[in-house]
């Protein structure tokens, strides 16, 4: 009996001090998503003040098309940014990891270092001589200009990700083949690169992830509504159509979506970037 | 092996396209950007004239960028302790082990795959003080609740609270990762040294604070830092949830610099504030990495 007496109350301690709440803290951060879909999901006759917490009496897909019809040349240059940028700086911070676990020279630690400083920076202290330099060769204002400005502030932390990974392979495998006599990067082509799939994964992901949702960069660089990326049309969006809640709501979803799936399905992969970029600084 | 002079100065070759590139994108842009704080440049036309010091007197007189200072130092301790102490909580929980794990440890984390915009958008929707959560309030039955959460200039102690707002969206994004980190950490611990105290007669709580903590206390400290630095550089979700706000009650140094340079195109006083902000995060960031440079000195 006794025993019986305790599980009852071991469970009833657990309720109150580990469910209750976790369903609080749930609740918490899935009420934005709720306010994106049921805000999203109703038609603007429904979107009154009094019924602003209701649920929509007619689901209607009209707010979702209205946002999404505006946002798609924007989500299509989101892609055009994202993608290019993303492939180029993982490509680079691989080999960079490379050359510091497995080619380090007096002062590489150094040099390593000081690279990672430019991850932390705020871009506001960079912002006003990147504008003069991409007009000075032509690429303010364009996508091309973007993915530069991507590429080369996101080199510190791809570097950083694939270091970590390459200390863990052995340098034998290294020294071995430039016995063989290939050259540096015939023995990254050949040795490195074919180990490296989970690393490029997990910078791919991050990389895709952080440049989708840049804000500073794409506002400042980007003027043109035609190339903007997502987020520069979302925010021009929220401000232009203040009182279209329905469309607002169902643009802030479509513009997180990309990102969120990325989350759903390769979500195990985004982690360890975050922890990645945290833990082992 | 020892690599050869040969080998060595063609790793160095590899490596100097990035060399170059940071060196010029990110010390070289700093030096430019220190220059232009020190010139007489408004208006569109660059105008390098020196000034010495003038914007930084000026800057540092304004109303404004002393509520910048203000709001920044309020903002960053209590997103600190927002984050940090929420997340321990439900790090905590989690490791202790429940049904429906992972489902609730997804929850927690989604918000840092969003950006800061949709954030903004949508906090900002939630705390409209005309159609957000106070009309939810008034339907719960308290018809004269009106607070305007970044709408109404109310401070004390120089702490504005419509930052409380930001502070509530920002927690909302960014506690699900700082928890994903001590979670990790916590699963680090060996559970034998756990159960030791547990089975000393010791209480779950106190094995969580004599055994859990201080072992992670290097990841509160790294998670700390990030967040400090994190804080300091908060700009999206300020630009698209509040913006400056009634008498600058949420304005930061990162929104002041992009206004004041892109929008009033007084860019010798915006370089100022870049650099003022630049200065903030080295103070946070600089030590860190140093001692964790040293750090790995030692282990190599």
């Amino acid at each position: 009996m006794s025993v019986n007496v305790n599980t009852i109350r071991r469970s009833a301690l657990k309720l109150v001090t580990a469910y209750i709440p976790l369903l609080f803290a749930s609740l918490f951060f899935l009420l934005p998503v709720f306010v994106m879909l049921n805000t999203g999901l109703k038609s603007f006759a429904e979107v009154k003040i009094q019924e602003m917490w209701a649920l929509p009496r007619h689901l209607t897909f009209e707010g979702f098309l209205a946002a999404f019809v505006r946002l798609l040349p924007n989500i299509r240059n989101s892609f055009f940014v994202t993608l290019p940028a993303s492939v180029l700086s993982a490509a680079i911070g691989s080999v960079n990891g490379y050359i510091f676990t497995k080619w380090k020279f007096k002062g590489s630690n150094t040099v390593f270092t000081l690279m990672l400083f430019g991850m932390f920076i705020p871009l506001q202290s960079i912002l006003i001589p990147l504008v003069a330099v991409l007009k000075s060769i032509g690429l303010y204002g364009s996508i091309p200009g973007l993915i530069l400005a991507h590429v080369v502030y996101g080199i510190p932390l791809t570097t950083l990700i694939f270091r970590n990974y390459y200390v863990d392979i052995p340098d034998s495998l290294v020294e071995a083949s430039c016995m063989d006599g290939l050259e540096i990067l015939q023995t990254y082509r050949r040795i490195i690169l074919p180990l490296s799939g989970p690393a490029f994964v997990v910078v791919l992901i991050w990389q895709f992830t952080s440049i989708w949702n840049e804000f500073l960069f794409s506002l400042v660089i980007t003027q043109d509504p035609n190339v903007q990326p997502i987020n520069v049309a979302l925010a021009n969006m929220a401000g232009s159509y203040y009182v279209e809640w329905n469309i607002q709501m169902a643009g802030a979803l479509i513009a997180g979506i990309p990102t969120l799936l990325v989350y759903i399905f390769l979500g195990k992969f985004l982690i360890r970037g975050l922890l990645a970029g945290s833990v082992k600084a | 092996m020892v690599k050869s002079k040969k080998e060595i100065f063609k790793a160095i070759l590899v490596l100097m396209p990035s060399v170059v590139l940071l060196a010029v994108f990110v010390y070289g842009f700093i030096l430019w950007t220190f220059r232009v704080s020190l010139s007489a440049w408004r208006g569109i036309v660059p105008d390098y004239t020196f000034v010495g010091f003038k914007n930084y007197i000026k800057v540092f007189q304004s109303v404004r960028f002393q509520t910048d200072m203000w709001n920044t130092f309020y903002f960053t301790i209590l997103l600190l302790v927002f984050c940090i102490s929420f997340a321990l909580m439900l790090a905590h929980v989690l490791d202790k082990g429940v049904k429906f794990e992972s489902t609730f440890r997804s929850v927690f984390l989604f918000p840092i795959a969003l950006s800061f915009v949709v954030t903004g958008v949508v906090w900002r929707w939630i705390f409209n003080p005309e159609v957000g959560i106070n009309v939810l309030i008034h339907k719960l039955g308290f018809k004269d609740f009106n607070f305007g959460w970044y709408t109404q200039p109310l401070r004390f102690l120089n702490f504005n609270v419509p930052l409380v707002s930001l502070l509530i969206a920002a927690g909302w994004q960014l506690t699900g990762y700082i928890m994903a980190m001590f979670l990790a950490g916590m699963r680090a611990i060996p559970q034998e040294l756990r159960d030791a105290w547990v089975i000393d007669g010791a209480g779950e709580l106190q094995a969580f604070w004599f055994v859990v903590l201080p072992i992670l206390k290097p990841v509160i400290l790294s998670a700390g830092i990030l967040l400090g630095h994190m804080s300091l550089k908060l700009f999206t979700l300020v630009y698209n949830m509040t913006g400056q706000g009634p008498a600058f009650a949420t304005d930061i140094p990162a929104l002041n610099m992009f206004e004041t340079t892109f929008a009033a195109n007084r860019y010798g006083e915006g370089a100022m504030i870049a650099i003022a902000l630049l200065l903030f995060v080295a103070v946070v960031i600089v030590p860190y990495l140093y001692s964790q440079f040293r750090s790995r000195g030692r282990a190599a």
